[in-house]
């Protein structure tokens, strides 16, 4: 049990991840922080734990027909299939915007293929401003991409492998929820080489509009995210904690502090906010000023003594 | 550009189903341009989740509650009650927090100075094209040519009237001005006045019908689309519409919320049916 002490006046904030320093655990979900650039007037980059980029692919990506997204209960569907620059233009464009912030930049990245994935991964190696990969093995948005790696441990494990070869970055590698134990490709994208895990992705789902009887996305199916899954992704997290000894990053309907610190207690070294960011651009940094009170409050001197500190 | 918390000034309905709401905005008056739109948050706590997309009608100043006070800044909204977040918003009152995330997008295109203008509005369409007959009044000839389904939905003509805007109303069931199409009213306009250049904001079979009218007379036209928006600043991808020359195997995607919402008709593509569908498969 934690002990209340005396009041912290500046509690450690900083955790460490894979070997990349972060000023605080807080940082965007891919695809919902566009490349940095689009949020900068609203929050200062300089105060995240690290941004992380819209998921690129080697070759540019279209993405889905309209609609792409719809309004749920505490929630959003989206299937943006993935529209991305591709990774030629964004090393070109979208990187050097952001090398001006005291920032690290994860890239997100995905393949149709595991070539795909490793040639990617490849380019992204030799850029000064990438501090980590975040590997998307699990997008349910493309009919032929990252979900099949994701669900099947075996495929996961080769495409993580073959990207371990081709990259001495850091490599965080991003789980689906929608698979049946999620402990079996914690464990294997571990054995494939991942330095860290973040989780979780999209929830597939699907709404229905009754009067035209047509399916409310274009595409059908699409990711369920916002503050409707997130007991689900505390749970995930938890699961995934107890099966690996690599850092887990904790994903899924973060929109407070205390939303948070949920993830951080379960066990993640990190969290990343998503959905929160439309709602609210300055999200993140209303977390991070929250997580330092909650920290002050509770007389922890070190946000890292709150990590895996769950009581069972 | 930022998020502002603030508050409602004050909210009415001024037609079934209508709403106007002023809101506290410091600095609006000189951030906003014609036709652009802020991500309006109904209230802090869930529902809804997502901000609500809104056009600015009209920016101004009120007088303060007391002599000493600086006068207050406000934009004003107008909505029309559809979902579960303009439901709320017709509940709110005075002082109530809300939040605006903006000014967004382009805006309007003001061209040439003299040239004879005419806006085309459907319904709520009317909205944006307040502010830019404000601006184009003082140097060009504005003509306004308003639709909608019933009377109810003709709403703040008479307040383009007042600045000196030529307007003409149309209703579908005849209730109030001409009976018939906005878009028949365009063409006896355009064949009157063929060197205008043309405004337009309503519903998708409108804007086409508009578009078809003025790419077939050679008249230049600016339209203002709606699209689901979830975060309106060009982060999610979720606006956008199909751009001209869009195909499938090069496929040209425009962010409704930051290369719109007005564009130049000729920048998009009119050559299927998406973009519709883009407004029609709205969450309702
Ligand atoms: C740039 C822009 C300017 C707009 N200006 C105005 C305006 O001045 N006055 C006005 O009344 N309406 C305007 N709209 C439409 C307005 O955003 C919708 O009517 C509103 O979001 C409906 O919300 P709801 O919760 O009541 O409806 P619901 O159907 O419950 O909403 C569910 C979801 O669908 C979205 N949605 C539903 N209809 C539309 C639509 N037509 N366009 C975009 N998103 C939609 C909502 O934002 C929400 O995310 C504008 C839209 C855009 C994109
Ligand atoms: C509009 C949108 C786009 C997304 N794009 C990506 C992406 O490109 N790559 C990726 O790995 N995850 C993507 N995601 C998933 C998020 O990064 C995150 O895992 C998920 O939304 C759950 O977090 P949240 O509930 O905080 O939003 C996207 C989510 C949304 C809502
Ligand atoms: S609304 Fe998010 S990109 Fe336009």
């Amino acid at each position: 049990m934690i002990k209340p002490t005396e009041k912290i006046l500046q509690p450690k904030m900083a955790v460490e991840i894979a070997g990349i320093k972060l000023k605080n655990p807080v940082m965007p979900a891919s695809g919902t922080f566009g490349y940095g650039e689009e949020y900068a007037p609203y929050i200062n980059l300089n105060q995240l734990g690290a941004v992380v980029t819209k998921g690129t692919s080697l070759n540019p990506k279209a993405g889905n027909n309209t609609p792409r997204i719809c309004e749920t209960v505490s929630g959003m569907l989206n299937a943006i299939g993935l529209q991305n620059v591709g990774v030629d233009a964004f090393i070109k464009d979208k990187i050097v915007y952001l090398e001006q912030f005291d920032t690290p930049v994860i890239v997100n990245f995905f393949g149709n293929t595991q070539e795909e994935y490793g040639e990617v991964a490849a380019r992204l190696n030799d850029v000064p401003g990438v501090a980590a990969l975040e590997m998307n093995i699990s997008c349910p948005n493309v009919k032929h991409g990252g979900i099949i790696f994701g669900t099947d441990p075996k495929a996961a494990f080769a495409a993580v492998s073959l990207v371990r070869k081709r990259t001495t970055k850091p490599l965080i590698v991003k789980l689906t929820p929608n698979v049946t134990d999620i402990q079996i490709t914690a464990r294997a994208t571990e054995d494939a080489g991942a330095d860290a895990l973040s989780l979780i992705n999209t929830l597939t789902g699907m709404a229905v509009d009754v009067k035209t009887r047509r399916p409310r996305l274009a595409n059908t199916i699409g990711g369920l995210s916002g503050p409707a899954i997130r007991p689900i992704a505390v749970r995930l997290v938890h699961q995934v904690v107890q099966a690996v000894q690599v850092p887990v990053i904790g994903i899924g309907g973060i929109s407070r502090a205390m939303d948070a610190l949920e993830f951080l207690i379960v066990g993640a070294k990190a969290v990343q906010v998503g959905t929160a960011n439309f709602v609210d651009p300055n999200a993140m940094a209303t977390i991070i000023a929250g997580l330092e009170d909650f920290c002050q409050e509770e007389g922890i001197a070190d946000i890292n003594d709150l990590i895996g500190s769950l009581e069972l | 550009m930022k998020n502002l918390k603030t508050v409602v000034l004050s909210n009415q309905e001024i037609s079934p189903g209508y709403f106007r709401m002023q809101i506290l905005a410091p600095g609006y008056n000189k951030l906003a341009k014609p036709g652009q739109f802020v991500m309006f948050r109904v209230q802090r706590s869930l529902p809804p989740l997502l901000r609500r997309p809104f056009g600015i009608f009209r920016v101004g100043f009120m007088p303060a509650d007391c002599d000493s006070m600086p006068p207050k800044e406000f934009i004003e909204l107008i909505y029309k009650v559809v979902g579960s977040g303009t439901e709320i918003m017709q509940r709110l009152h005075q002082g109530d927090p809300v939040e605006l995330l903006g000014p967004l997008g382009n805006g309007f295109d003001l061209g040439v100075a003299e040239e004879e203008k005419i806006l085309v509005g459907g319904g709520i369409g009317l909205v944006p094209l307040y502010m830019l007959a404000e601006r184009m009044v003082a140097t060009s000839k504005v003509r306004l040519l308003m639709g909608g389904r019933t009377r109810d939905d003709i709403i703040t003509v008479t307040e383009f009237e007042r600045l000196g805007v030529e307007t003409y109303v149309s209703t579908e069931d005849g209730s109030l001005g001409d009976e018939g199409l906005v878009t028949q009213v365009l063409e006896r306009k355009l064949d009157k006045y063929p060197k205008s250049t043309v405004f337009a904001c309503g519903p998708m079979p409108m804007i086409k019908a508009v578009q078809k009218i003025c790419f077939e007379r050679g008249i230049p036209l600016q339209v203002s689309l709606e699209a689901l928006m979830a975060c309106g600043v060009g982060a999610c991808l979720g606006c956008v519409v199909k751009g001209a020359g869009h195909t499938e195997v090069e496929p040209r995607y425009l962010c409704t919320c930051t290369s719109g919402p007005v564009f130049a008709a000729e920048d998009l593509d009119w050559g299927n049916s998406e973009v519709s569908t883009v407004v029609a498969g709205g969450c309702k």
